[in-house]
């Protein structure tokens, strides 16, 4: 039976650097295809070309042994590929019916939106493929993993029998990422091809029928789980041997160094983000935060670095009070702060790699005298943390948004890893990096601690938080639901006190408020 | 199954060297804005043309006669644009002879009459170069200052009050004194608008064009028959400042050529280094670039937003003592043509940079110089000058279409520049 989709020499140039060189992959009907690779291998690239939205400038494409020509995302959803992106493409205050139908509506009396065929469509895909959805339901009222279901959905509604997955499992728990396997495996045994791009090894050993690995837009070479372990597949998406777990010795945690007391912070929204939050993370050990995405991580992290309000509570550094403290002021007490948005907030994209690397402390010697900036100092400084910090860029003068990913995280890592630092704050610290960039971000972190620095780790991706930390605090709804040693913990443990269930599986979700907090609530 | 080789991942990715290619960064920013000038000319010519009476009385014949109808519509336009060279740049037969004659005789009077032409474009340029800056500041510090011509009014009234209220100071004193009297007034009015967003979040949009009503009313009301300032001229004007607060001229009669001109060109020389050298500039930059990475550097963005508008508010105030202090030596209710709102279009076209600014402004000024004679010489009304103005802004802000035309690759980089956040923030 020939292949229901052919690549074939694909070639994708962009400026100075050749994104896709010469890529074959097949793609058989009733497989599921993992494409593994780096960020930067070219996997992302690739299926844009596949999806219409970059146009190769070698190669061609043969969906069911015809050769095609892909211009828009409207013919790849006729020639049935249809795509999930990393980020989802839902419109929040519409329900899951008008979200499925939206560009492709149903309508009866010339005008009228039929949303109740529609909705009968969606019960009936979600009964064939264990998609269990509710169509009535808005967007924003469930969960990412429905979301998620959802693009499913919407996909299959447009008859899409190709189906392109883009880093699904970013945004899951690992409890909705066996759902989501299960969803896969259904749709794969009812004659759905799918392509499936991920970086991470254990879900290509778990799911896939065969592995494409990608390393600087080449394919390096196919292979099938049972013929291959993760310590090679690993070998092939980075060139060389890659230590997986961080090498750290059990921690000695000192002082007291970020304490922080009842802390309530409230979102954009004027909602409660983290409700009545306690923790101490002492001098020279690793407290991770997990959590599911938008339990209130992001929140208390902001909050701590003096980019969030905080509503009532108290934080202290080092003993000096910081409940209110600017980033300034944090910054003088050598508190460093690694942003969950580099590109927003780490990092003033259009400004050359020196400025970034000095955004901090510009404005005091030897960086500036009086009002009047340095520029000899600013140059030096730069060229010493990029040679100390191994950040890839051609000069220091190079716009910073012309960087990698990674060099753009490693001009943020050396930034604020420079200096006698006490605390610091890193969130989501190597989101979207290479194994390389993450193995050489991690050790970092644990050199900082074993000099001495208290370290507080928020991070979804429950792999970094297990190897880093020394503690792992687990968010659930605006609150820690517990605090347990990591290394007696294990993921399966986790992944149920992110769901909000403690650690016996029976307890409820949250534990019932004293009654001095509960009087504190009420004083709001 | 390919083996994979030993060799290190992250391989430096090959990008041109940024030194090799700073004068093809350079050419590409000059690009777009020559061509879109280029284009306007044309463009504007076919208007001329159109509009010109010779043109239109042969239209009807154009197909006896299509040569006619080309050769008078190609002899408008070189007629047009023949005297707006000549009304920007002189006449230089006439100056070399005036020069000739000085030589000859000692008397210089035709030469400083032909030299009046081309110094009156740099006369022209001098309130444009201030409110050029104006905005420009605004634009690097991500506001967007539409009330530049309220705070050029407002600094016109001040420094005509410490102008004609003061008696008897000398000139190194009561100058100075009257140029920051207007420059304060400036900063003050604009800073009125920083102030708001700062504090209350309020679009500096919206602030500055209403701060712009009030403060051309206040002026009607202060030149009106009962308003505190009203001259006893009998017309609605202020008295004349004295002699001591004038800005000198640089040359005699009839060269109205004054040393603003020199204060504009140290204000471009002040902006850069300000913007570019100083901790403060790069605060500036730093909140235009990106408001949540500045607070996150520890910025206070909202002092910043303030000292932005201050600071674009204080050229605009010294715009408006300059023209007081310079030329008029008074202050009348319809003070300027509408420097402050042309000056957004130039800051656009000189891309928020200082020396663009300072080159668009003596384009401008050029131009506008230059209309006068073009009016005078082939009746083409001065009004085109607005419509070549309007058109070169229209190619710059779509340069799409300028590509469109001359067939140009697109940049490979995202090159567009955020320009301010106020729109819809």
């Amino acid at each position: 039976m020939p292949p229901i989709l052919e690549l074939r020499g694909i070639t994708k140039r962009f400026p100075g650097v050749l994104a896709n060189d010469h890529i074959d992959l097949t793609l058989n009907q009733g497989e599921i295809h993992a494409l593994l690779g780096e960020n930067g291998a070219g996997k992302t690239t690739l299926m844009n070309v596949l999806y219409g939205l970059y146009h190769p400038d070698e190669g061609e494409i043969m969906v069911r042994d015809k050769p095609i020509r892909i211009t828009s995302p409207r013919d790849a959803i006729a020639q049935g590929i249809g795509m999930v992106h990393q980020h989802f493409m839902l419109i929040p205050v519409f329900t899951v019916t008008e979200n499925v139908m939206l560009g492709d509506e149903s309508i009866t009396n010339g005008v009228v939106l039929d949303r109740k065929k529609v909705a009968g469509e969606i019960r009936e895909l979600s009964t064939k493929y264990g998609l269990e959805v509710n169509p009535t339901l808005y967007i924003k009222d469930i969960s990412v993993g429905i979301q998620q279901r959802v693009e499913i959905i919407k996909l299959l509604y447009r008859k899409a029998d190709i189906l392109i997955l883009d880093e699904p499992t970013a945004v899951l728990t690992p409890q909705e990422a066996d759902d989501l396997f299960q969803v896969l495996r259904n749709l794969k045994a009812r004659g759905n091809s799918i392509i499936f791009i991920t970086h991470k090894l254990r879900e290509v050993l778990a799911l896939a029928d065969r592995i494409t690995v990608l390393r600087l837009g080449k394919v390096v070479g196919s292979t099938e789980p049972k013929n291959t372990n993760s310590a090679e597949l690993a070998r092939m998406m980075v060139g060389r041997s890659v230590i997986l777990s961080v090498d750290k010795e059990a921690a000695k945690p000192k002082d007291v160094v970020l304490n922080v007391q009842n802390l309530v912070v409230r979102d954009e929204r004027h909602s409660i983000a983290i409700n009545d939050v306690s923790f101490q993370v002492r001098a020279g050990e690793v407290l991770g935060i997990a959590g599911v995405q938008g339990n209130g991580q992001t929140e208390l992290a902001q909050a701590l670095t003096g980019l969030r309000h905080v509503e009532s509570g108290r934080v202290t550094v080092l003993g000096h009070e910081t409940t209110h403290a600017t980033p300034r002021q944090l910054f003088e007490l050598d508190v460093a702060h690694v942003p969950e948005d580099r590109q927003q907030d780490g990092l003033v994209m259009s400004f050359p790699v020196e400025d970034n690397l000095v955004l901090n402390e510009y404005y005091r010697p030897p960086f500036a005298k009086g009002i009047v900036l340095n520029f000899d100092e600013i140059e030096k400084a730069a060229a010493e943390r990029v040679r100390e910090f191994d950040v890839r860029t051609p000069s220091i003068f190079v716009k910073t948004a012309n960087l990698s990913g990674g060099n753009q995280q490693k001009v943020i890592v050396a930034r604020e890893f420079t200096g006698p630092i006490k605390l610091l704050i890193a969130s989501q610290p190597t989101r979207g990096l290479d194994v390389g960039s993450i193995e050489y971000i991690h050790k970092r972190i644990v050199e900082k601690r074993d000099a001495g620095a208290a370290v507080l780790l928020v991070s979804n991706e429950l792999d970094e938080i297990m190897s880093l930390s020394d503690r792992i605090a687990v968010m659930y709804k605006g609150q820690i639901i517990d605090t347990v040693n990591a290394a007696e913990t294990t993921k399966e443990a986790l992944g149920l006190l992110m769901a909000g269930v403690h650690g016996d599986g029976k307890t409820p979700a949250l534990q019932p408020q004293t009654p001095e907090q509960k009087a504190e609530t009420h004083h709001q | 199954m390919a083996e994979a080789t030993a060799s290190s991942i992250s391989k430096p990715v090959k990008t041109p060297a940024p030194r090799a290619s700073a004068w093809r960064d350079i050419l590409n920013t000059l690009t777009i804005p020559v061509l879109a000038i280029f284009t306007a000319l044309i463009v504007s010519g076919f208007i001329i043309a159109f509009t010109a009476p010779t043109v239109l009385t042969l239209l009807p014949n154009f197909w006896e006669h299509p040569f006619q109808l080309i050769g008078a519509m190609w002899d408008t336009v070189i007629t047009a644009y023949a005297a707006l060279l000549q009304g920007a740049f002189g006449d230089w037969g006439a100056i070399l002879a005036g020069f000739q004659e000085w030589i000859a005789t000692g008397d210089a009077t035709d030469l400083f009459r032909a030299l009046r032409d081309p110094f009156e474009s740099l006369v022209a340029a001098t309130p444009y170069i201030f409110t050029g800056l104006a905005v420009a500041v605004g634009f690097k510090g991500g506001l967007f200052n539409i009330g530049v011509e309220g705070q050029l009014f407002a600094g016109a009234i001040a420094s005509a009050w410490v102008g004609f209220n003061i008696e008897g100071l000398p000139w190194f004193i009561h100058l100075p004194l009257a140029l920051l009297a207007g420059l304060l007034a400036g900063a003050v009015w604009a800073g009125i608008a920083g102030v708001l967003k700062a504090t209350r979040g309020v679009n500096e949009v919206i602030n500055t064009i209403m701060l712009n009503y009030i403060m051309f009313l206040f002026t009607d009301w202060l030149l009106s028959e009962s308003g505190p300032m009203r001259g006893s001229a009998g017309a609605p004007r202020t008295p004349e400042i004295y002699p001591s607060a004038y800005l000198p001229r640089v040359l005699p009669d009839p060269v109205r050529f004054h040393w603003g001109f020199f204060l504009a060109v140290g204000a471009v020389f002040f902006v850069y280094w300000f913007l570019w050298k100083t901790t403060v500039g790069f605060e500036i930059r730093t909140v235009g670039a990106s408001p949540t990475a500045a607070k996150y550097a520890g910025i206070a963005v909202g002092r910043i937003f303030v000292l932005t508008m201050g600071l674009s508010g204080s050229l605009a105030g010294l715009a408006g003592a300059n023209e007081l202090l310079g030329l008029n030596h008074y202050m009348v209710a319809a003070f300027s043509p509408g420097y402050g709102f042309d000056a957004i279009a130039l800051a656009l076209l000189g891309k928020s940079n200082p020396f663009g600014v300072l080159a668009s402004a003596l384009l401008f000024g050029a131009l506008r110089n230059g209309a006068t004679r073009m009016q005078s010489l082939a009746s083409v009304p001065v009004d085109i000058i607005s419509v070549m103005q309007a058109l070169i802004i229209a190619f710059i802000a779509a340069p799409e279409i300028v590509r469109w035309i001359y067939r140009l690759r697109v940049p490979t980089q995202k090159e567009q520049e955020v320009f301010a956040r106020g729109w819809g923030g």
